[in-house]
């Protein structure tokens, strides 16, 4: 049985293919050169090249951090391209004009452009590589006076927005790698929500990298104002290489009072073959200020890729009666190695926290959930409440749970459970005794240890969801 | 015991099993004709369950020696799933939980699953609602059936219910009910009794493995096997169940030390 669950795990990266684009690819290697190369070819006014050559400054008294449990050779950040741009043909004023082999890409992606934008009301802000290709919806969200761009485009159109909060939440040396993407970023989305105003549809970016050797540096920059809401999408799929490229994202979320904030996350990126050899290391700082009473940060996230996932989408509740939540499926497979989870900081009185966290490991992988929850002295009846279960496909991966919480008021109350389950072959027979093949089994017992999570997600995305599981894991049960 | 000459459905021919090289069946013969209900007794440890999970084809079960022949098919050949889907049923012991998949999702996929092998009609879940709630009403559930977990959290007699319920949807043409009487009050024992009765036709035949008569009171078998140490030691109609509830299993080994005393 075990073999048939192997198996099922073991199909190709169905979105590994290069797409045959011009591109311009920066030397190699990183110092200050290379970071006045790419701020000149932005164009960026002063105030944000001195931002980068701060971090670059910090990020070279750092080391790279070493404490995770997870193992990869040594990276060399010298051996990489910092910057990489589709050559512009000329400017675009509709769809019609993006390169038809781009359109073909998302195509084979299964994510087609328009059509997603128009049927499911989604505005696609698309990052090919480092540089926003075209962007939908524009005009429509601009009429309630959202503002929904890559960030390149807000520091020329928006610079006071940009820089009264870029790096406020994650600030330019907060970490090895943030330190890194601060030097380096090169696009990313920026999300401006004005006051009162419910955004009509979700955001959504769909990323790729396609450079091979590319570091891929994104900056995300979402502002709530008071009494704002949004909810975010970011997809990502890959090409498959055999060396590995490093991801190295930074997510900033800032809500004000009353204002609600939800970013959902469905991470492909290529994971490298079933002997670990390529794959994306995705190490990535996402965390959300509830600045504002009353306001909310929401982090959904499905992880299916990667060599190497490494991240902690957090909340600082700073507002009284704030709320943080974080729903996450993590599902490894193979040689997949992720250590993911969260951090909540309470500090404001009345916050209250949600960790649903869901770890799927199948093959040889291994995935640890890491949270903190810190109540802060000033946290009044501050409440969390954490969850992780763990479910082991076949009986050579592994799971852990790395649980720290830090109390420092009494009045909190702070819960968590935790459990591992193994997917049981008395569950495969039973539903094979009803006629349901392995594959299909699998993919029901997934999808239903899953389920808390997935509906956190919008619709269309949890569909998405649904079928990226059944999908990373055929071929898993035997 | 009547006289059937009904189509043959199930031919067990001198079948041995092992679980991680322990032999538990020790040459079984058994022949199951359409229209036919068998019930096998026998204590525990002799050998019963192991049948019925051979017969469905259980991973962990190897068969070393003998036969099974299923609708002039070589049943050994066939793959668990297969198996369900030429109509041979299990009715599970001890159902499995499956958390967070919805009852109505895992019935309506294994149903849907089942007709397209057979090259029937497949509905989709409004229409599968309907003709779901029709077959809920024979077993006197409640609807909130559907929405719960796949037997998380279910009552002993609420998962057997679930079991008949999806035979009920399954419609097999052989029904193997593994101790679907054990944990039963009497009034669930009627209606899950009902429902087999229910689904029993001339068409197919049924399999009762049980400890006890009570269920046989319900469900009136047309034979009666008693198993031990992997055999079956004795058949006969259903009044060898009421013998055997009467005097006990040790009254089967007196009388045939009786009948070899006899002989020799």
């Amino acid at each position: 049985m075990s073999a048939a669950l192997q198996n099922l795990v073991n199909q190709p990266y169905k979105h590994g293919f290069v797409t045959d684009i011009e591109s311009y690819v920066a030397p190699k290697g990183l110092n200050e050169e290379t970071i006045r190369l790419i701020s000149a070819k932005k164009d960026e006014p002063e105030w944000l090249l001195n931002f980068r050559l701060e971090a670059f400054q910090k990020w070279l008294t750092m080391t790279e951090p070493h404490w995770q449990n997870v193992k990869y050779p040594k990276i060399d950040f010298q051996a990489i391209s910092y910057y990489a741009a589709p050559k512009p043909k000329n400017k675009l004023a509709s769809m019609d004009e993006v390169d038809p082999e781009l359109l073909r890409t998302f195509e084979k992606l299964g994510v087609p452009m328009h059509e997603r934008a128009a049927l499911a009301g989604v505005a696609v802000d698309v990052i090919f590589d480092s540089v926003s290709v075209a962007t939908t919806y524009k005009e429509k969200l601009a009429e309630v006076g959202i503002i929904f761009c890559s960030i390149s485009e807000a520091v020329h159109n928006h610079p006071e927005l940009v820089r009264q909060y870029l790096g406020t939440v994650v600030p330019v040396g907060d970490n090895f790698f943030a330190a890194l993407n601060s030097a380096v970023f090169t696009d990313g989305s920026f999300c401006y929500i004005p006051k009162g105003v419910k955004c009509p549809m979700d955001l959504s970016t769909y990323f790729r990298i396609n450079t091979q050797d590319s570091g891929q540096f994104e900056r995300t920059l979402i502002i709530a104002e008071e009494g704002a809401s949004v909810s975010y999408l970011e997809g990502c799929t890959a090409p498959q290489f055999d060396t590995n490229q490093l991801h190295a994202a930074v997510v900033e979320l800032v809500a004000l009072d009353h204002a609600d904030i939800k970013y959902s996350t469905v991470q492909n990126w290529y994971a490298g073959d079933e002997n670990g050899v390529g794959g994306i290391y995705n190490f990535v700082t996402k965390r959300g200020l509830a600045k504002g009473i009353n306001s909310r940060i929401s982090w959904t996230q499905v992880e299916t890729g990667s060599a190497i996932t490494w991240k902690y989408p957090s909340c600082i509740l700073r507002g009284d009666n704030s709320i943080g939540e974080f729903y996450s499926v993590a599902v490894t497979n193979h040689h997949q190695q992720a250590d993911t989870g969260t951090k909540m900081i309470h500090i404001g009185k009345n916050t209250r926290s949600t960790i649903i966290s869901k770890g799927i490991s199948a093959g040889k992988s291994n995935s640890s959930y890491r949270g903190l929850v810190r109540i802060a002295p000033t946290a009044e009846n501050a409440r969390n409440f954490s969850q992780c279960d763990s479910m082991l496909v076949g009986d050579q991966s592994g799971a852990h749970t790395f649980p720290y919480i830090q109390v420092r008021n009494n009045s909190a109350k702070v819960e968590h459970e935790a459990s591992t389950s193994k997917i049981g072959e008395d569950q495969l027979f039973y539903l094979a005794q009803r006629g349901i093949d392995a594959e299909e089994a699998v993919s029901m017992i997934v999808n239903g240890f899953c389920k808390e999570v997935f509906q956190q997600l919008p619709m269309e995305f949890a569909v998405e969801a649904t079928k990226l599981l059944s999908f990373k894991l055929e071929n898993s049960v035997g | 015991m009547n006289i059937n000459q009904n189509p043959i459905i199930l031919n067990v021919d001198n079948l041995h099993a092992s679980i991680q090289d322990t032999e538990i069946l020790k040459g079984i013969n058994l022949t199951v004709r359409s229209g036919e209900i068998h019930a096998i007794m026998g204590l525990n440890g002799s050998g019963k369950s192991t049948f019925a999970k051979v017969l469905a084809g259980h991973p962990d079960y190897h068969v070393t020696q003998g036969s099974i022949q299923y609708e002039q098919q070589d049943l050994l050949e066939l793959s668990a799933e297969e198996r369900a889907q030429a109509g041979v049923f299990l009715a599970f012991q001890y159902p499995i939980e499956i958390p967070g998949v919805a009852n109505s999702q895992f019935l309506r996929l294994a149903y849907n699953t089942v007709q397209a092998k057979r090259g029937k009609e497949e509905l989709d879940p409004l229409e599968f609602d309907d003709f779901v709630r029709e077959k809920m009403k024979l077993l006197e559930m409640k609807p909130d059936f559907l929405d719960r977990s796949v037997n998380e959290g279910f009552s002993g007699g609420e998962k057997k219910r679930n079991e008949i319920l999806q035979m009920a949807l399954l419609e097999p043409k052989l029904g193997i009910l593994d101790e679907t009487d054990s944990g039963l009050d009497i009034d669930a024992l009627k209606i899950v009794a009902k429902g087999v009765n229910h689904l029993h036709n001339t068409d197919n035949a049924i399999i009762l493995i049980t400890h006890y008569q009570r269920l046989l009171d319900h469900i009136v078998p047309d034979f009666v096997h008693v198993m031990e140490a992997g055999r079956i030691i004795k058949t006969g109609g259903k009044e060898l169940a009421l013998e055997l509830e009467t005097h006990g299993y040790d009254w089967i080994h007196n009388d045939q030390k009786r009948a070899a005393g006899a002989s020799t």
